[in-house]
Parts: structure tokens; sequence; C-alpha cells
């Protein structure tokens, strides 16, 4: 539905010097889903949706909707931002001060080519303002609002004139913690229900994980991985993803065997011998780096507990922290710090020895990227 | 389906797109005509001899040799830069010391005094000039008569017409403008750095002069520099009050060659072009010392919350200050020319003339012809001016602001070129340009409207700008999004969320406009008067008490209107403030 390809912009920063924001950003968005970009501030993933809102000119590249093309540098195509019915939330909301909720909702279909009548008008905003919840406060000042009114209004004005795409650029990062796990649900429901195409811009990746279809890791410009959020989080296929998405240990190893034991490959790492089943293409004898998730790392109190589970290490309770629902355990290995999360019902106490056990399954070995 | 309408959406498209720039480009040429066209007459015209009926004008430098190869031109230069520099310093003392009181002590009534120290912008400066004639003339001064008849004193004590007196009047009347700069600079200034230096043991005194004004030193010099760049622009003390005793500064030099006949036009503008150096000189290093971080600073200053020094039994002292300085600028002027007003001819407050009040004088005015014509004048100049200006310099700051067009700074630049005109400089280049090219505007209201929207352009900029960088470009971004055009993203976003700032902006640019008689002493032409000119007229021809009874009706008429639009503004003002 959404076509991106070959997306190269460029921006001039304070000292007048060009910057490449993206460099040859390419994908697909299939009707109906959510997509999002990924990143952390700078990567150029704002850059990538405000060149498809048509607020911002690429350089190079293309974009289309539903084969209608946006723009292209090649026959120098460019439809300017008004011309292309995207509904947009902004990081700020950008609600419009001087006008009351309904006004707010309203203005698209007033001031858009296509006319309304001032029935349809009525209709069609009261029908978005129940559908996110502001249908009673449809007269009151939008100043106000509270943040997550505000959110909601901005979401409404977006989607009332039914747009072939929708726009969000990090539309929950200006909200409490507790509202912005709500909105999160609202976002997901709705989007599912009304099956609108959306490109999602966000740098916190527990939002991405929860809401998308597909996501696209960016970093420097450039997308890094583009998979489906299980995929991303299971099996990142590079270091920065694997640290950028979720929390891992990250230890350093040489490739003893790349086919042994039933598929695994055969490790040496800094906390001793490790089997792993998912691996990047590596050679015998290569460096890798084996991320392995806090809580796949499995904690036993005596090395009884442990028999019969693959890559057993022992080690020393270095420090704990109780988070309420979880426990970090920081276990020290061979003078290497290993993240363990566990049931808050783990007792050893700090200085300790500790026994762990990873399943090869849950871990990956991938470039160390060491320079 | 899809690709028919968005054949139709490609045509309205081109037309809209044209409509955007329309705009744009119209503002851009309006300015770049307003500010460029005067200036380069007035240097044109400086090189050349008067055009009279039987010789056509040659091209000179004789006006250049007769301005700079005279020792009165040395002369002139002196008293103007010493009428500027005192005027500021006079200026600037009172004002400074007025808004340390009232931003910084805890005088009783001290708000009250705020909204006082409004009251004398808007009272025209040649009524100012007036009423102190009559306060302290040697002849015929209130004051002096009175001291006289008290202490028995036979010279005068007073003499106005002095440079001393020139600079104490202009002075005293453009306190108030250093009052509001300094108070703005004291404002921005973090309190807590004050707090340490009494921690430190420090007096009020010496924390005041080493750390407060240490601070607000950039401040100091710009407002400094502003008030000697206006001092220089002064015509109406000049005029008054230096000319009957030929004490000559630049713009009474100027206003006299003009006058004479036949007209030295191009030696006007060979002086002119010489005050404009000067003024751009001084206006440059004003724009350097303020500089552009300190503008945001200030404006972005909100955190602060004001510190308030508790001055004992100084109180009174201060409170005091306000009355006397009350007295001078609002009361003692008005109440002398309401004295006047009620004589059948000027005579000095005795109990005697006390018998002979009457209203002749009003009914005089009331039944003057020309008066209708000239209210009319005014109020249809002064709202059109301040109507155009502000939605000139609401486009124009909005390209500046918002949008990366190259060239942009120097739109900016050009608009606020204006500033560097004196006002009876600015009204001999529209004289100029109307007289060599004709356009049919000479004499009539159109030139007026011109030479005002070109003169007060850049105030209307300092409102919409300030306004404009507050408006997050998302707000326009969204309306983009939600397929309005530029024109209607202009319409119904910017210029909305612009309201105060152009509100405020108008009031200004009206109020000054009513008030403004520098340029249009230059440029009217019978049926084209307005309010000062005529006041200008009856002064020349020494109807005393008719121009008083005007001037007291005047004051009235204007504080009412400004109350009027404090109120409005007030009213619709409250909603957008409330963001």
């Amino acid at each position: 539905m959404l076509s991106v390809q070959a997306l190269n912009t460029e921006y001039v920063d304070g000292n007048n010097v060009r910057v490449r924001a993206t460099r040859d950003v390419s994908f697909e968005v299939p009707a109906g889903k959510l997509f999002t970009l990924l990143g952390p501030s700078g990567c150029g993933k704002t850059t990538t949706l405000r060149s498809i809102a048509g607020l911002e000119k690429p350089v190079s590249g293309s974009i289309s909707v539903n084969g209608i093309t946006m723009y292209a540098s090649d026959t120098d195509t460019f439809v300017p931002p008004n011309r292309r019915q995207f509904g947009m939330v902004f990081q700020s909301y950008a609600i419009w001060p001087h006008m009351t909720v309904f006004r707010n909702a309203s203005f698209p279909l007033e001031v858009g080519a296509k006319k309304y009548t001032k029935r349809e008008i009525e209709e069609k905003v009261m029908r978005v303002l129940a559908a996110v919840g502001l249908d009673h406060v449809a007269d009151r000042d939008a100043t106000r609002m509270s943040g997550g009114q505000q959110q909601r209004l901005a979401l409404a004005r977006a989607l009332v004139m039914e747009p072939k795409l929708l726009l969000l650029d990090e539309p929950l990062s200006n909200l409490d913690a507790k509202l912005r796990d709500k909105m999160r649900f609202e976002l997901k429901r709705m989007q599912r229900e009304l099956r609108i195409t959306t490109i999602y811009v966000t740098h916190d990746q527990e939002e991405a994980l929860a809401l998308s279809h597909e996501i696209a890791v960016m970093k420097e410009g450039q997308i890094v991985q583009k998979a489906a959020p299980r995929d991303i989080y299971d099996l990142p296929n590079s270091r920065f993803v694997a640290d950028f998405v979720g929390s891992t240990n990250f230890i350093d190893g040489t490739v003893r065997h790349g086919e042994a034991d039933g598929g695994n490959i055969v490790i040496d790492s800094a906390i001793g011998t490790m089997a792993v089943a998912n691996a990047v293409e590596c050679r015998d004898g290569e460096e890798v780096v084996i991320s392995l998730r806090p809580e796949n790392v499995l904690v036993h109190e005596t090395r009884e507990a442990a028999q019969g589970q693959r890559n057993v290490f022992e080690g020393t309770v270095h420090a704990k922290v109780f988070l309420g629902e979880t426990l970090d355990f920081q276990i020290s290995v061979n003078g290497q710090i290993v993240l363990a999360r566990v049931h808050p019902s783990h007792k050893t106490p700090v200085g300790q020895p500790i026994w762990f056990s990873v399943d090869p399954a849950s871990c990956i070995a991938l470039r160390s990227e060491r320079t | 389906m899809e690709l028919t309408t968005d054949v139709a959406a490609g045509a309205v498209r081109r037309r809209r797109v044209s409509g955007k720039w329309f705009i744009i480009g119209g503002a851009i040429v309006v300015v770049a005509l307003l500010a460029l066209i005067p200036l380069t007459f007035l240097f044109w015209q400086s090189f050349f001899t008067p055009q009279v009926a039987d010789s056509p004008a040659v091209a000179t430098l004789g006006n250049y040799v007769t301005a700079f190869g005279s020792w009165r031109t040395l002369h002139t230069l002196l008293t103007s830069l010493r009428f500027a520099f005192g005027a500021a310093l006079v200026s600037f003392v009172i004002g400074t010391v007025l808004a340390w009181i009232i931003e910084r002590t805890n005088t009783p009534f001290r708000k009250l005094f705020y909204a006082i120290t409004i009251v004398p912008l808007i009272i025209p400066s040649i009524l100012f000039t007036i009423s102190w004639i009559f306060l302290a003339s040697p002849k015929i001064g209130v004051l002096n008569v009175a001291f006289a008849s008290l202490f028995g004193i036979s010279k005068p004590l007073f003499n106005i017409y002095s440079i001393g007196g020139m600079i104490w009047v202009d002075g005293l009347h453009y306190s108030t403008m250093a009052f509001l700069l300094m108070s703005a600079a004291f404002r921005g200034m973090d309190p807590s750095l004050e707090e340490s230096s009494l921690m430190c043991g420090a007096g009020i005194g010496r924390t005041m002069w080493r750390i407060t004004l240490r601070l607000a030193l950039p401040a100091v010099a710009s407002t400094i520099l502003i008030l000697f760049v206006r001092a220089l622009e002064s015509f109406e003390v000049p005029a008054l009050i230096g000319l009957p005793v030929k004490l000559q500064v630049f713009t009474s030099s100027i206003y006299e060659a003009i006058e004479q006949y036949p007209s030295q036009i191009g030696l006007a503008s060979a002086y002119s072009m010489l005050l404009v150096v000067i003024t751009s000189a001084c206006l440059y290093l004003q724009a350097r010392v303020t500089g552009r971080n300190e503008r945001f600073a200030t404006m972005t200053g909100k955190g602060f919350r004001p510190r308030v020094v508790d001055i004992g039994r100084w109180r009174i002292a201060t409170v005091g200050i306000f009355v006397v300085y009350f007295l001078l600028l609002v009361a003692l002027p008005f109440v002398v020319l309401l004295w006047s007003s009620l004589q059948k001819y000027y005579r000095s407050p005795s109990l005697d003339a006390l018998h002979h009040l009457s209203f002749d004088a009003y009914r005089y005015i009331l039944h003057l012809s020309v008066l209708r014509g000239a209210v009319v004048n005014s109020l249809v100049l002064s709202a059109g001016c301040a109507t155009a200006v502000m939605l000139l310099s609401a486009v124009v700051s909005w390209i500046v602001i918002k949008t990366k067009l190259p060239g942009r700074a120097f739109l900016n630049h050009l608009a606020s070129l204006p500033l560097v005109f004196p006002g009876l400089v600015l009204g001999l280049s529209f004289m100029i340009v109307s007289l060599k090219v004709d356009i049919g505007i000479y004499g009539t209201l159109w030139i007026l409207l011109l030479a005002y929207i070109t003169r007060f352009m850049p105030y209307g900029m300092r409102y919409t700008s300030t306004s404009m960088t507050q408006i997050h470009k998302e707000l326009e971004e969204s309306a983009a999004m939600s397929c309005a055009t530029w024109t209607t993203t202009f319409y119904r976003i910017v210029l909305p969320l612009l309201k105060p700032g152009l509100l405020a902006g108008w009031i200004y640019v009206m109020i000054v406009s009513i008030r403004e008689l520098s340029s249009s002493v230059l440029l009217y032409s019978p049926g084209s008067e307005t309010v000062s000119i005529v006041i200008w007229e009856l002064w020349q021809n020494g109807q005393y008490v008719e121009l008083s009874a005007l001037s007291v009706m005047l004051v009235i008429a204007l504080l009412a209107l400004v109350s009027l639009a404090q109120y409005v503004g007030g009213k619709f003002g409250v909603k957008a403030n409330h963001r």
C-alpha cells in the first residue's frame, strides 16, 4: 500500500553543513498494517515520517501510496502535504489553542478540497469524537484538556477525514507512564478495528513491540533490521538491535564448532563453553558476541537443582535489585556480570554462590562488531 | 476514479499555490519599495540644486559643500549631540529610578503608578512641549510667575528657551520610554544574583550599584542608544523651543531649509543624509550590544519571580518621587493647558484672571471647519496605518521566522530600515518621491498613509515577530496535514494565534499614528490635515487659548480611546493568553 524506495534526505545544520538524515531507506507497508520506525534520537525516523507526510522534501527516492506517486525524484513529482490526505498526530499534538474541541476536529473537513455539508461535518466529527471518548467535551476549549485528552483529540482530528494513511510521530512520549500504557492499548484497538494503514515513529521499544505488525529498527539514517516484533526481540540481527530493543547480556566468545551438537554451535565464551541455537553466519574460530536476555537466565539455588539443564554456570551473587514484580540478580562469573531477571521468591543472599542455566534456543550469537 | 480526483486536485493546487506566492511576493515587494525608495530618492536629491520655475535642477555637490563647509554645520552638529545626549541621559536616569522602584521595591501603590506611567506615551509631543512653554517660559511661564510672586525674585527662575530647557522637556517626556525598556530589563534578571549579594553582606545601595546595574549593562547601553537616536530625531522640542532662539539642531535645520524660499530641498537632503548616517551607526551598535541571544532570553525569562526589596521608611521617599514625577509629567502640563483653554486670551493664573473664565475657546474649536476633516483624517489614517502595518508585518515576520527562504534575514533588515529615518527625514523623502514621480498622490491622504506605514512598519514587526516565534511549527504543519492550503492556514491558524500580539501592536501603532507630526508637517496640504497638524497651525498662528482647548479635548479623547482599546483587547486577548 505504502511503498518507500531508496529514500535519501538531507538537512542543513546550524553551521550550514549539509547532513544526511536518511540513506537509501526502503520499505513496503501492506494495507491495514501498523508499521513502526524504531530507533534512538537522530536516527532519521522522524525525517522519514515527515518525508512521507510531505512536510520535508527528500533529495532522492520515491514514495507512493496505493500506486499513486507522492514523491519521485526521477520525475520531479512532489505532492504538497495538504494534497496527500494523510492523517498525522504530532509529538506536541499541535492542538490549536484558539478553537474548541469540536472545531479542532472539524477543521480538516472544513478546509479540504472535498466539500461537506454542515450536517455531514457534524455527524462525522461527533462520530470520531465518540470513538476517542471526547464527545461529551466537544464544546470545551481545547486548552482546557488534559494531556491524554489532547492526545485523543489529535488522533480524532487525524482520523476524521478517513485518511488513506495515518502517521504517528511519537504520540505517546508526552504522557505520563500510566496514561501511556492505557493509550497504548487504545491505539492498538482502534488501529486493528479501523484497519487503517499506520506508520508509527517511536524511540520506545516497548511501544514498538506492543503495537506493531512490523518494526524497522533504524540507526544513523539506515534501516538495520525489519521484522515482526517477536523476531526483532528474539532474533536480532546485530548487536545494536539486541541492545536497543529490550535489555540483554553480551558475552564475548569464539566459535569452536560451527555445526555440531544437534544443530547448535559451540562457543568458548568468557563465562565458559556454551551451546547456542541461533547465530548469524560464522566460521570456526570467529569472534562473536552472545546476546542473552535476562529473563532467559534460569537461576538455581543449588547445584543439584540445575541437574539435567544445558549450559549450566556457577557464579556468585554480586548485587540484587527488587523491582516488585521481578527480582534482578547480578551474577558474577569469571569477572563478567550476568544479569538475570527472576521471580522475586528467590532468596540467595549477596556474596553466596549461585547457579544458572541457559536454553540454547533462547540465545543468539552475533557479530562482535569490535573495531 | 482516484485518478480523476487527483487531476482535479492538481488543477486546484496550482491555483492555490500561486495564491500563497502572490501574498508572500506582494509583501516582499511592498516592504522593499517602502524601505528603499525614500532612501534612494533622498540620496539622489542631495546631489541636485533646487528646481525653480525658470531653471531646471542640475547635478551638484554644492549641497554637501554648503552643509559641511560651514562652521554653522559644526555648530549644529554639536548642539544636536549635546541636546540628544542630554535628553537621553535625563530620560534614562528618571526612567531607571522609576523602573527600579516599581519592579524591585515594596513601594505602596506600585500598580497604580505603573498604569499612570503609560499616560505620557499617549500625550503627543507637541502638546507636552507647548504646555512646558506655558509653564517655564521666562515671561509668561506659570512657574516663573508663581516663584516671582512667592519669593519676590525679579529674574525669571526658569528659562525654557535654552539648551537646558530643551533637554529637560524632551528628556522628561521620553522618560516613560526609558522606564518601559528598563523595567523589562529588570524583570528579565535572575533575582537570586542580587540575593546572593545581600547574603554576602552588601547593602541595598551597594547591591544595586555593584550587581543590579552591572547585570543590566547590555540593557543599559542599548536603552541609552535608543534614547539617543530618538532624541536626535526629535522635532517638536527643537522646532518650538529651539528655533525661536536660534538653537539649531539637525531636524530644525532641515525644516528651516525646506520652509525658506526657494526651498533648499537639496540642502535639507544633505543634512538628512548626515543624520541618517549617525542614527544608522547608533542603531547598528545597539543591535550589536543587544545581540540575538538576549532578546530571546528576556522572552523566555518567565521562570524568575521578581524579587522585591524591603526599603523600609524610604517608601515615603519613593512615593514622593512618584508624586513629583506625576506632577511634572502629567498634572502640571494638563492643568496649565486646562487653565489657558478657559481664557479669552492667554494670561497667567491670577485671581483677576479667574473672573474671566470662558468657554469661548472651546466654542471656537468646535466650530473650526478644518477640525472636523482633521479628526476624520486622523482616525482614517491611524486605523488604516495600524491595520496595514500589522497585516504586512504578520506576513513578513512569517517569512522571516517560519521559512527557510534565502535572503529572509535581509528582508528582516529591510523591514527595520525605516528605524534610521527621523520622522522629518522620512517626510522629506516622501515629499521628494511624490514631487519627482507624478503618481498623483501628493497632497492627498495617501502619501501620509504611505509615510506612516513605512515609519511604523518596524514597530509592527517587533510585535508580530515576538508572537510568531512562540507559535510551534507543528501547529501549522497539522493544518497542512488536514489538507488546508497555505492561505487557509495563515488565515485560520496563524493570524488567530498571533491575535494578542497583533492587537497590542495595532493599538500601539494607532496611538503613535495619531500623535505623528514630524512626517506629516512636510506632507500635508489643505484638506489632508491631521489633528496634530491643526495644533501645529494654531501654534504658528499664535492662537494659544484655542490650541489649549483643542489639546484638552484631544488628551481626553486619546485617553478614552486607549482605555477602550485596552478593555476590548483584554476581552479578546484573554482566551489566547490562556495558553
